[in-house]
């Protein structure tokens, strides 16, 4: 429920959207990254090379598959969330903001839509 | 909404830089590095995904020397920003926020970015030669 007047939702004054939720997801995807990326750095260093077999090897195991496609995911959301800071901190007015924030939008679901795309064709064998 | 050009006083200008400001800034710009990062990232399964060609294709340009270069960038992007992340996950919750502790836990991010990052390219380095 939003604490916005009507007037204030109309006009775009007031209190700056909900601000909870990014917050909160900010801190989750957080937390979750903090093993998934130590996982998926320690794992390609404890491999005896990074060459197409070894590294296709390795991600082929289901665990492995899982965790990186986790990984990627609040990878993604957590860079989306980040870098949306960043734009309504430096970008004003007009169409400009709209636009970098579509943009990051769409950047962010392509390149994560991709990987784990790649990762589940490996996965899956394919 | 368009704002009318009104006089700023001048901040960054004249601000002296601290180490808040500067720990601040450098976790937002590691965070802005991390998210090309993303795109490597991105890049690297892909090719992977893509066959044999394709992914020796990424592996040279990651074992050439500006791969190496930005790839130990990310490094301490990484390292930093997760250390200074866990800092701010601390004040999250209402822990570290007196004057000592802000400073100590913030030299331990910068410092142990560093370290690590040192740490792996150094064993990385030694794993190459040998």
């Amino acid at each position: 429920m939003s604490l916005r007047s009507p007037l204030g939702q109309v006009l775009g004054t007031g209190s700056a959207r909900n601000g909870t939720d990014h917050w909160w997801a900010q801190r989750v995807s957080a937390v979750a990254l903090i093993p998934l990326t130590l996982w998926f750095l320690f794992s390609l260093l404890a491999l005896p090379a990074l060459d197409y077999g070894t590294v296709r090897a390795w991600l082929s195991l289901s665990i492995n598959g899982l965790l990186a496609v986790l990984l990627v995911a609040a990878l993604t959301y957590h860079s989306y969330l980040g870098t949306i800071e960043v734009i309504e901190d430096y970008v004003h007015g007009n169409g400009a903001k709209l636009i970098s924030l579509l943009s990051l939008r769409f950047v962010h679901v392509l390149a994560g839509g991709a990987s784990i795309f790649a990762i589940l064709r490996v996965a899956f064998g394919s | 909404m368009p704002a009318r050009i009104r006089p700023l006083s001048p901040h960054l200008e004249i601000y002296r830089w601290q180490i808040g400001n500067s720990l601040s800034i450098l976790h937002r710009l590691t965070g802005i590095a991390l998210a090309l990062g993303l795109l490597a990232l991105s890049y690297w399964l892909i090719s992977l995904a893509g066959g044999e060609q394709s992914y020796s294709e990424a592996a040279r340009f990651f074992a050439g020397p500006w791969g190496v270069l930005l790839l130990i960038g990310w490094t301490f992007a990484f390292f930093y920003h997760l250390l200074n992340g866990v800092r701010h996950l601390f004040w999250d919750i209402g822990l570290g926020f007196e004057r000592t502790q802000r400073h100590a836990s913030g030299w331990f991010a910068v410092l142990g970015a560093i370290g690590l990052t040192l740490c792996l390219w150094l064993m990385l380095w030694h794993v190459a030669r040998a």
